[in-house]
């Protein structure tokens, strides 16, 4: 039984958080937290990397592990030539929806292709919360936010699906509702060989909440009516892909040997 | 590897030899004129000493990856030209802020923009020095010479880990791509960085004003950002007190060592009235234009910084006092012309070269002869 001051005393930097009431950032700290003790990783073995946003405080400041919090949207460039230059190391990068795909998304599609052994935990709010909502790629067409008050006249990217055709070894998507679910897949995707990518709808309650006038509580209950395994489109959740396939990390160590003789 | 001895090969080779010398075990970059002959050098050499290479998928990725494996503790290199290069700012900008040692190569072509991507060009000088946001220090090298390419990479190595600072090798597309003998010798100074073995010790600055680097995988729990932090790595992005200190030791520790890291060649400077100060690939017209001028029995000084910034601003402070004039011939309108002027003022007589070619040993020579008269 891991209890909440277990928790405190061992994975986390420091509390109270800066994270908004009701904020899904919390939730998401703790199933990685859970993942990784039971998985009975050293914390010297796991390095957060983390870019721009509400979602990158998640690794730094809180979780008691060696940190990077880089650049906006470069956070995935970081951690491959960390996990490159050190490969003993399980690189976790948790990145918003707009550090990873907006800004980032070109870090993200490579990430996946070249199968670079790190795991990306991409928490999706559907806008940018930092900076005070603004409309993002995953933002839905027709949504208000602070720079589209009158309705997103763009178009929102499936973003596992597009991690999917890229070439990552592990993809899922859940939402914070789904926390045994989504704790189980941190899990499988430390410990997938290959690039995985775990994509979380978390609620907003800031500015996604007030966009849509729900609470947190009536966002969560949206996520556990709404998100199923047997839904379609973006609301579809679950595993995507996972397989085993060759990882570039080893094909580099393989490499190397090769050349040296 | 890169065994002692004589080599004919092109400046970008030399280096990545340089690199490999100095113990580079990480090089991650993307093609680009004239710059992708050290990146080929590099995805060849690096895995025979037991490195690692990666193409990334542009430069931003680039620089990040460098950052990330310098963490890792590896010494780390990327190399690009202008493009790229503007491309690399803000992480540039980071990596002062977090104190990470990496090396850049900048092998100019003639700009803005695409401008000419083959041709050599020297406007990047103060880019280079000011080209991130923010209040920060680099140090920026000039080689004039294949063998320079080699010596100053390894320099740019040693400087780095000392510091723990961003080193931009500062070459142009001539230094790059033309051939020449060099010599690697048998011994070759190499520093490495202070490893801390806690969090604690990578608090204590010594009186260069650095601190011990922490290492990834190493169980310190570092917590590395890019916002303002205190010493320890907390951020705290609200208290003046914090970023005021951060700031001016990130700037001091450069100030305060300048006369350290500060270096140039200079040559018949003693009773000269006409000084020619110039940098990179000009440097060399310059240099015979100057021993030229002095069989002609005018008293021509030469003065080359190796070392572009910090610049050898107390040398030619000690210069201003005697000479008549100064010439500065480089291959921009901009150039190194900001920092002459502001010594010399008005006995500067700036003779920019645009156009992606050398200035000649006439040009310049005739410049002399004009300020002579």
């Amino acid at each position: 039984m891991i209890t909440s001051r277990y928790i405190k005393e061992n994975y986390v930097r420091r509390l109270p958080s800066a994270f908004c009431p009701g904020c899904g950032d919390g939730q998401i700290l703790n199933a990685i937290i859970r993942a990784i003790d039971h998985l009975k990783i050293d914390r010297k073995d796991v390095a957060a990397v983390s870019g721009i946003g509400c979602s990158a405080w998640i690794p730094s400041p809180y979780l008691r592990v060696d940190s990077l919090h880089t650049t906006h949207g470069r956070p995935i460039a970081f951690a491959t030539g960390l996990k490159v230059a050190n490969p003993r190391l399980k690189v976790i990068v948790v990145s918003g929806d707009g550090d990873a795909t907006g800004i980032g998304g070109n870090h993200l599609l490579h990430a996946a292709r070249s199968n670079v052994g790190i795991t990306v935990i991409m928490v999706n709010n559907g806008l940018y919360a930092m900076t005070g909502g603004q409309v993002a790629p995953t933002t839905p067409h027709e949504a208000k936010t602070t720079t589209t008050p009158y309705g997103n006249p763009a178009f929102s990217l499936d973003v596992s699906r597009v991690v999917a055709a890229a070439g990552a070894s592990y993809v899922a998507r859940w939402t914070t509702w789904h926390m045994n679910q989504l704790i189980r897949s941190i899990e499988k995707a430390i410990m997938k060989k290959g690039f995985s990518f775990i994509e979380v709808l978390s609620q907003c309650p800031t500015y996604e909440g007030r966009m849509l006038n729900m609470d947190h509580i009536q966002m969560l209950e949206w996520f556990k009516n709404k998100f199923r395994e047997d839904a379609d489109g973006i609301y579809k959740i679950g595993e995507f892909v996972d397989i085993e396939k060759p990882e570039l990390t080893e094909e580099l160590e393989k490499m190397i040997e090769r050349v040296k003789k | 590897m890169i065994s002692p001895g004589e080599y004919f090969v092109e400046g970008d080779l030399a280096a990545a030899y340089g690199a490999i010398k100095a113990g580079c075990l990480f090089f991650a970059g993307y093609p680009i004129t004239p710059a992708s002959e050290i990146t080929q050098a590099m995805a060849e050499l690096l895995p025979r000493v037991g490195g690692k290479f990666l193409q990334m998928e542009d430069e931003i990725a680039s620089i990040s990856a460098i950052i990330g494996a310098s963490w890792a503790g590896l010494k780390s290199m990327t190399a690009t030209s202008g493009p790229g290069f503007s491309l690399m700012q803000e992480n540039i900008g980071y990596a002062a802020m977090t104190e990470t040692p990496i090396v850049i190569i900048d092998v100019q072509r003639a700009g803005p923009a695409i401008g000419q991507a083959s041709r050599p060009a020297q406007g990047d000088i103060m880019q280079s020095r000011f080209g991130s946001h923010g209040d920060y220090e680099t140090i920026v090298l000039s080689p004039n010479s294949v063998q320079e390419m080699f010596d100053l990479t390894i320099k740019a190595f040693n400087l780095a880990e000392t510091y723990r600072v961003p080193v931009i090798v500062l070459s142009d597309a001539e230094v790059g791509h033309m051939m020449e003998r060099l010599i690697v010798p048998e011994n070759v100074e190499i520093v490495n960085r202070r490893i801390a073995k806690s969090l604690q010790e990578t608090t204590i600055y010594d009186e260069s004003l650095v601190s011990p680097m922490g290492r990834f995988g190493d169980g310190l729990e570092l917590m590395i950002t890019g916002s303002t932090h205190r010493p320890d790595g907390t951020r705290d992005t609200g208290t003046p007190e914090v970023q005021e200190s951060l700031v001016k030791r990130l700037v001091n520790k450069i100030e305060k060592n300048r006369e350290r890291i500060e270096n140039w060649e200079e040559m018949y400077t003693d009773d000269a009235d006409i000084l020619v100060i110039s940098h990179g690939a000009s440097s060399r017209p310059s240099k015979g234009a100057v021993i030229r001028a002095r069989k002609e029995g005018i008293k021509a000084g030469f003065l080359r910084p190796k070392v572009l910034w910090p610049s050898p601003e107390k040398r030619m402070k000690e210069l201003e006092s005697n000479v008549k004039k100064v010439i500065l011939p480089e291959m921009s309108l901009r150039g190194y012309k900001m920092e002459v002027e502001r010594i010399f003022r008005g006995k500067l007589l700036h003779m920019p070269k645009v156009g992606g070619v050398v200035p000649t040993v006439e040009e310049i020579l005739k410049k002399i002869r004009e300020a002579s008269l």
